[in-house]
Formats: C-alpha cells, sequence, structure tokens
C-alpha cells in the first residue's frame, strides 16, 4: 500500500532497534502518549524488539478512556429522548455510563447511529428536519477541526436541529498533570503526531522546558514508533531536553492553522475532567456561548447530570502510566472487552483492551 | 489529583444486542446460554457449520442460514446470491456434496417487485452455477416498517463423502492451516455500499460457491481434518473456534495471510483489522502436514484457491489461543472478538 508500506518495513525496524540496542547505556522510561501509538506497539509487538533498559509506559491518549462518566451519562440521557437521532464514532458505544450505554439504549428502541464523520450527521439533520439530531463530539485536538467545523457549517446553514454534545479534551495539559505528579517516573516522551498535525509543536517546547524532558513528535507506523524512540534515546543518552520532530511528513511547528482558526471559532478552552486524572484546568473545549443554539448541553439542560466514578479499578494509574494493565488483579479475569470494568478495555484503543487481544499472556514458544 | 475510576461493569444480558448476531463471542454465548441448554443432543453439541446425519443409510449433511444483509445489492453479489453461496458452502465445507435447498422469504409490505424479480433471478442463476436446486419454500410478508425489504432463509441439504470425517475439533498439533485466497472483500465492499465510502478502487465480494474448491481439495488428499469459511467474525474468529474446539493452538504468520489493497486501505481509514472481516467465498482448512503441499497446489489449479497458501500451524502450546508471528519477528495473540469491529474515533 502506498505511502505505509515503507513504514512497515522489516529490514528497516531491525535496523532502527539494532542503532537503539547499540546506543542505550543506562535504563530509561519513556511514555507514548497516544492509545493509537500504544495499540501500534501492542500489534506489532514493538516492545519485544528493544532492548530491556527501555521501559514503555502508556499515556492517557484514548479518547474514549479519558472520557469521564458524567458525559457518557449526558450522551445516554439525550439520546434515549424519542425526538433525537443520536450520532457517535463507533467505539463510543460500548462504553458504560453509570447505568446502561449506548447499545442498549439503541435496543431499547434509542435512535443511535454509528458516523465516520459529523457531516454524516449533518446530512442526517438535513434529510429529518422534524428530528433533532446530536453529534457526540469527543476527542483530543485531532478530530475538533472536523467537529468545529460540522458546528460553523451549521450556522451557516441555518440547520436549527442539529447540536453537539461537545467534549473535547486537550493533550499538553493533562500531560503537564501527569508529569507534575511526584510519583511521575516519565524521563521522554512520544508526543502524539496527529494533534501536533493540528496544534503544531510549541506546546511541547514548554513541557520540554518545564520538566526538563526530551519530546519526539512521532508517527504510528512500526517504523515511526522505533524511529521516535532512537531519537529520544539519543537525547536522553546526550543529556539533551529538546522538541524533535520523527514525523516530518504530516507536522510542522506551527500545525494546521487553518484548522486552529475554525477551532476558535466555535470552541473555546474550558476546565474538563478526565477520566483516571481528575479536573484539570483548562484541558478541554466547550462550544462558545455565542453558539449555544447548537450546543446540546445547553439544548437538553443536561448541564446539572454528575456522576459519582466508582472505585473499583486501577485505571487511574493505568491512564497516568504508574501501572501496567497486567498489574491489576481483574485483569483478563473479571475485566474483559465483553464485561469491561474500566474505559482502557473497552475501545480498542485503551491500553488494557490492547494489552488483553494482543499480550494476554505470552504464549509459550513465543520469542 | 483525585483518583477518578471506572464504571461498574454492565454484566446483565436483559436484552439481545445487535452484538449478539456479530459471530464473535457474544453470539457464542447466546448459544451456550439459550439455545444449547434448550435443544441439546448428540448432533447439536458437535457445534459444525452443518449437522451430520444418517437417514436410511446416507449419511446427509444439514444446514441453514439467514441472510439480512443491508444493502441488499452490492458489489460482486445480492442477497440472493449470498444466501444460495452462504449454504452452499456451509455443506462444502462439512465435506458434503449440496444437492437441494429450501428457501424462505420474510418480505416487507411495499418492497419494489421488481427488486424482489432480480433477488430472485440472482439466486436461480447462482443455484444452477452450483448445481443444486431449490426444492421448497415459504414466504411472509411483514408490515411496512417492520423489516427490512428481504430477509432469506436457505436450508440446505447435502451428501457426505465416504471415508471423511470433518471437524472443527479434528486439529491436531503438527498440521497445516490453509487459506483459499485473500481476507476481508466481502465484509468491506458490504461497508463501502452502506456507508458510501469513496474509496479509490471498488472493492468487489468474493461471494462465490466453495464446494468445487473442495473437491479439488479432496481429489488431492483426504487427509484434511477442518475446515470451515471464515464469514462473519472473519479469518480470527474462524481460527479461533477451531483452537478452542480441538483444543490445541494456532500460529499464523502475518506474511502469508494475503489482504489486498483495496481491502488494506479501507481498513486503515476505517481502524478495521482484517483478520475481522467477513468472506463470502473464501475457506480456511486445518490438513495433515505431509499432505498440505499437494492440496495448496491442486487449489492453485482452481479459479477460487488460485492465491491459496499455508498460513500457519496447529501446535499443541497455548490450547485455545492463535497466536500471529508479525513481519518483525514478534508474536502477538489473535483473539475472538466480543462483538462487531466498531470504527475509531480518531
Amino acid at each position: 500500500m502506498k505511502y505505509i508500506d515503507e513504514y512497515r518495513d522489516a529490514a528497516v525496524a531491525g535496523s532502527i532497534a539494532q542503532a537503539i540496542r547499540a546506543r542505550v547505556s543506562r535504563p530509561w522510561v519513556l511514555m507514548e502518549i497516544c492509545g493509537g501509538q500504544t495499540h501500534s506497539i501492542m500489534r506489532y509487538g514493538l516492545d519485544e524488539l528493544l532492548p530491556p533498559e527501555i521501559e514503555l509506559v502508556h499515556g492517557p491518549g484514548c479518547p474514549v478512556c479519558v472520557a469521564p462518566l458524567e458525559i457518557i451519562d449526558k450522551a445516554l440521557d439525550i439520546a434515549a429522548r424519542p425526538e433525537v437521532i443520536f450520532v457517535s464514532y463507533g467505539d463510543m458505544l460500548r462504553v458504560p455510563g453509570s447505568r446502561t450505554d449506548l447499545f442498549r439504549v439503541k435496543a431499547a428502541g434509542g435512535d443511535v447511529r454509528i458516523a465516520y464523520s459529523p457531516m454524516d450527521a449533518l446530512k442526517l439533520a438535513r434529510a429529518n428536519p422534524s428530528r433533532k439530531v446530536v453529534f457526540f463530539g469527543i476527542g483530543f485536538e485531532t478530530t475538533a477541526p472536523a467537529n468545529a467545523m460540522a458546528v460553523w457549517q451549521a450556522k451557516r446553514e441555518g440547520l436549527r436541529n442539529f447540536s453537539m454534545l461537545a467534549a473535547h479534551v486537550l493533550v499538553p495539559p493533562a500531560m503537564r498533570a501527569i508529569l507534575g505528579s511526584p510519583a511521575c517516573r516519565v524521563q521522554g516522551l512520544i508526543a502524539p503526531g496527529h494533534v501536533c498535525a493540528v496544534m503544531g509543536w510549541r506546546e511541547y517546547e514548554d513541557l520540554a522546558r518545564e520538566f526538563r524532558l526530551p519530546v519526539v513528535i512521532g508517527g504510528f507506523e512500526p517504523v515511526d514508533l522505533l524511529e521516535a524512540i532512537r531519537m529520544l534515546v539519543a537525547q536522553l543518552e546526550e543529556g539533551r531536553a529538546e522538541v524533535e520532530n520523527q514525523y516530518v511528513r504530516s507536522v510542522t511547528r506551527e500545525g494546521n492553522q487553518a484548522a486552529q482558526r475554525i477551532m476558535e471559532q466555535v470552541f473555546e478552552v474550558t476546565d474538563q475532567k478526565w477520566r483516571g486524572i481528575g479536573r484539570i484546568p483548562a484541558s478541554g473545549y466547550r462550544i462558545r456561548p455565542e453558539l449555544a443554539e447548537f450546543d446540546a448541553e445547553r439544548i437538553f439542560g443536561t448541564e446539572q447530570i454528575t456522576a459519582e466514578e466508582p472505585r473499583e479499578c486501577i485505571s487511574a494509574l493505568v491512564l497516568q502510566g504508574l501501572k501496567k494493565p497486567a498489574d491489576c488483579a481483574a485483569f483478563g479475569a473479571r475485566c474483559t472487552p465483553e464485561f469491561p470494568l474500566g474505559a482502557p478495555m473497552v475501545s480498542s484503543e485503551g491500553v488494557c483492551a490492547a494489552y488483553y487481544a494482543y499480550r494476554r499472556r505470552a504464549p509459550e514458544g513465543a520469542a | 489529583m483525585i483518583p477518578l475510576v471506572c464504571p461498574a461493569p454492565l454484566t446483565t444480558r436483559d436484552t439481545v444486542l445487535l452484538g449478539h448476531g456479530s459471530g464473535g463471542k457474544l453470539s457464542a454465548e447466546l448459544l451456550r446460554d439459550v439455545f444449547l441448554p434448550a435443544f441439546a443432543n448428540p448432533v447439536l453439541d458437535r457445534l459444525e457449520d452443518q449437522a451430520a446425519i444418517s437417514v436410511g443409510g446416507a449419511r446427509l449433511a444439514f444446514t441453514t442460514d439467514s441472510f439480512v444483509v443491508k444493502p441488499l445489492f452490492f458489489r460482486g453479489g445480492d442477497i440472493g446470491s449470498l444466501a444460495v453461496h452462504g449454504t452452499v458452502n456451509d455443506l462444502a465445507v462439512g465435506g458434503a456434496r449440496p444437492l437441494y435447498l429450501s428457501a424462505a422469504f420474510i418480505l416487507e409490505e411495499g418492497f419494489a417487485m421488481e427488486a424482489l424479480r432480480r433477488i430472485v433471478e440472482s439466486m436461480a442463476q447462482a443455484a444452477r452455477a452450483a448445481g443444486v436446486q431449490i426444492v421448497t419454500g415459504d414466504t411472509k410478508v411483514v408490515e411496512r416498517g417492520s423489516g427490512g425489504g428481504v430477509y432469506i432463509t436457505t436450508t440446505g441439504i447435502g451428501l457426505m463423502r465416504e471415508g471423511l470425517s470433518l471437524s472443527a475439533a479434528g486439529a491436531r498439533p503438527g498440521d497445516a492451516v490453509i487459506l483459499s485466497g485473500s481476507i476481508g472483500e466481502h465484509g468491506i465492499a458490504i461497508l463501502a455500499e452502506r456507508e458510501g465510502l469513496q474509496l479509490e478502487t471498488e472493492v468487489r465480494s468474493d461471494s462465490a460457491a466453495l464446494h468445487t474448491l473442495v473437491d479439488a481439495m479432496l481429489e488431492a488428499s483426504l487427509e484434511v481434518r477442518a475446515m470451515r469459511d471464515p464469514t462473519r467474525g472473519g479469518l480470527a474468529s474462524t481460527l479461533n473456534e477451531i483452537a478452542a474446539q480441538s483444543g490445541v493452538g494456532i500460529e499464523i504468520d502475518e506474511r502469508a495471510v494475503r489482504v489486498c489493497d483495496e481491502v488494506r486501505g479501507a481498513c486503515e481509514l476505517l481502524g478495521l483489522d482484517p483478520l475481522y472481516v467477513a468472506n463470502e467465498g473464501k475457506l480456511a482448512a486445518v490438513v495433515a502436514p505431509e499432505a498440505a503441499e499437494a492440496i495448496v497446489e491442486a487449489m492453485g489449479r482452481h479459479r477460487l484457491g488460485r492465491d491459496a497458501a499455508i498460513i500457519g500451524t496447529v501446535t499443541g502450546a497455548h490450547p485455545g489461543m492463535v497466536t500471529m508471528r508479525t513481519a518483525f519477528g514478534t508474536t502477538r495473540i489473535v483473539d475472538m472478538l466480543a462483538g462487531d469491529q466498531l470504527p475509531r474515533i480518531c
């Protein structure tokens, strides 16, 4: 396949792994932030190619995993209403709220539909003028531009029956919270390539300076990830703490400024709750007050819905890279993708799900 | 930092979910908890894709399948041809020669007669091509809004070959695993049509009747232990079923599993794994190691087996588990999914 195969070349991957082995002189703890990167590492078994000195811990970058219970409960409340067509990305449907999930709301008669883009929701709104179409606008900085564009477009067209339940989360404030925790062991960061493609990397320069730690913006394919690790190891071994860009084919320092502009027009920065981390100041986006007519929270009056997060699993520690999934007694036993105890087991990008799917127990005789 | 943690599990299954029809773990659970306890008998309990029964000295294979595909027409086929191929294939992979089919239709009030004619003609053509006859049937009409236009159930009877015993419980350590061709085309063709995906190259469903390919394999050797067509749930689910029912492990080689560029591209775009995407004209077989080469060669001469290859081996290690050796020389688990694959957020 054009553009991807060269980043999955086993010989290239092998030679980068060899370069890492040759360079490393002592143990280093590295964190990849994005769930897509975690998924690739597990799917291709990249950690098996690394020398024992390198420990990878997994960050909070799965948007499904960090979505707080509260926003799921709000989604479920709206989706169950008869006048609503509730439109969501597929992997949100299985995430359990306090009492139910979107699949069950659908089975009980709620009109819940899977979409691949918020533009699909706009189409539905145009085609169903008597229904209220609500898009579940969730995710990191990566999905925010398209979601902002949908609201902007709805405003332009005067689509009165479209709204968005928006709960975007922003990576740099969450990383600041994690890196600032006294328990944090992370010495180098692989920054999320797609987020940086939108936002650029200025914010990561602040992180590198504040915490004196090297940051490499990495892609998602095996060769990308190994190369990012090699670059981090080189920085660590040389005592540097800079921002470097491995993902040059997609990312520039300034990012996608057209995308940033549309986001600014539609969203404003707000405090946001993160599952596993807590409330982080200025770490999310909500719809600007002047676009309130497209804000599902206000239309359906769900602001009052709050949810207590029960204390059953250790996802709080897992999402901060303090524990590995296998450290949890419930992992793979009481907590599986069919019966997830916690969000990191629900989404295919969740770290627990990635471990469960690819690495439940080392197969006998495996390398 | 406040320690926010996880939501309570949803362990009750008080309603039927779409995932119960996915062919994954939820489907298996439905069988185990609802159908099997009620219907239990030695023939059913073997859990093959077709029942093997003896009637008046003849060994028959007997199977049924319902088709609820949306859209009804797609590149490479339609619900009619699919309904014939699906049931013919369930007989064929049991080692039986397909003979007769029934066809039951549930039609929705208001459905276009012209579309129904096209579907029925397509069924007739598929049946003729496969050398089977549709000898009985039934029609019901439901009110507008309570059906998906057309649902079809086909039931098939075939004659079992003498001296052959295929079973998903028949795999033994050392056996070779064969795949008849590239995977994922049917599922992606359906998805592309349903979601209006604008793919650069259009993927066609691989829907086809596999019984003559099976004939070619069995002429080359009778040392076939297990055969299945990896439909919903994909190759991963099929191999997991064989591993579980045989009490063996299976190791496949990523590089040997063919996925065409268009399917790979669509899967990348949607965040799907082709190992879990449906096929309607492929089969996976577990065969004795010494027979593997001859069988693959025979398949290679058949139109539907040109890309057949040995993709892995059966092992005594990790019973019930399927693993895959990646192109990087690392190993990962190929698990059975709980429900349908869900497209990712980003």
